[in-house]
């Protein structure tokens, strides 16, 4: 910031400078960690949403890893809200993806999409758009060939939410 | 009803066997039946509800769409390409309106 240096702004010296900066990474995660201090909380999950969470994985207990869900963190507009789907599967025979469902937890319609996977597919990916009423988590679920499943859970903050859903 | 026909894009050259990525653009309200017009009826959905995707009377990819799925459909996916041939895509609203394109894939 400046070059002249007096006795009042002396340059840190190094180990001052690494306690000041621990001290500060510190706060900074605490402030972090603090809830509501960033985003609001999720909404409530609604009662559409429970049943159709159930409705799909039944007495199944789904794996939490494994099935990838790229949401922006943030958004602004929830009219447009970016969405990726994916699992590492070979898309054999023997182990691929069947399908993968996706599930708003507080939209005032429950399922979003579902998408169906063939041999043909080679990947089980697949990209798209949706639509969020407010701050909640989606929730997305991969069928696999096998009858396993795999579940995944993401929060996205929405500041304006999708006009008239 | 579509306004304009849907767009799509597919790799210009493909070699047999290989993994391409499919996109693909509707033009669609997706009126999602929530909505009320301004004398306070609700307007009724009108969505694409179904998309599919085949190859040679295969089918290689499909999606059932909510009014979760934001307007103007964009789905993008994946296929393995066996060889030459091509494409159908299909978009069906809850109007009673399917829409279909073919697309050649260029397979050397």
């Amino acid at each position: 910031m400046t070059t002249q240096l007096d006795a009042r702004h002396k340059p840190l010296d190094r180990r001052t400078f690494l306690l000041r900066a621990g001290a500060a990474a510190t706060l900074l995660s605490l402030l972090e960690g603090a809830p509501g201090a960033h985003a609001e909380a999720s909404a409530p999950e609604s009662p559409e949403f429970k049943a159709a969470l159930e409705a799909l994985i039944g007495n199944a207990s789904p794996h939490d890893t494994g099935l990838t869900l790229d949401l922006p963190e943030n958004v602004e507009n929830g009219d447009y809200v970016p969405v990726a789907l994916s699992v590492d599967s070979p898309m054999t025979a023997e182990n691929r993806v069947k399908a993968i469902h996706i599930l708003s937890t507080a939209n005032p319609r429950a399922a979003v999409a579902t998408f169906r996977f063939t041999l043909l597919s080679g990947k089980a990916r697949v990209t798209s758009r949706m639509r969020l009423a407010k701050t909640q988590d989606v929730v997305a679920v991969a069928e696999l060939s096998d009858g396993s499943m795999l579940l995944t859970r993401r929060k996205v903050a929405v500041k304006i939410g999708g006009c008239g859903i | 009803m579509m306004k304009k026909p849907p767009r799509i894009k597919v790799p210009d050259a493909i070699n047999a066997g290989e993994v391409i990525e499919i996109k693909t653009l509707a033009t669609h309200i997706m009126e999602t039946g929530n909505r009320k017009d301004p004398s306070g009826k609700i307007v009724p959905r009108d969505i694409i509800h179904t998309f599919t995707a085949s190859f040679a009377g295969q089918e290689v990819f499909s999606a059932t769409l909510g009014s979760g799925i934001a307007a103007n459909p964009y789905i993008a996916f994946y296929m393995r390409v066996p060889g030459p041939g091509a494409l159908t895509l299909t978009w069906a609203d809850d109007g009673g309106t399917t829409t279909v394109e073919t697309v050649p894939l260029n397979v050397a």
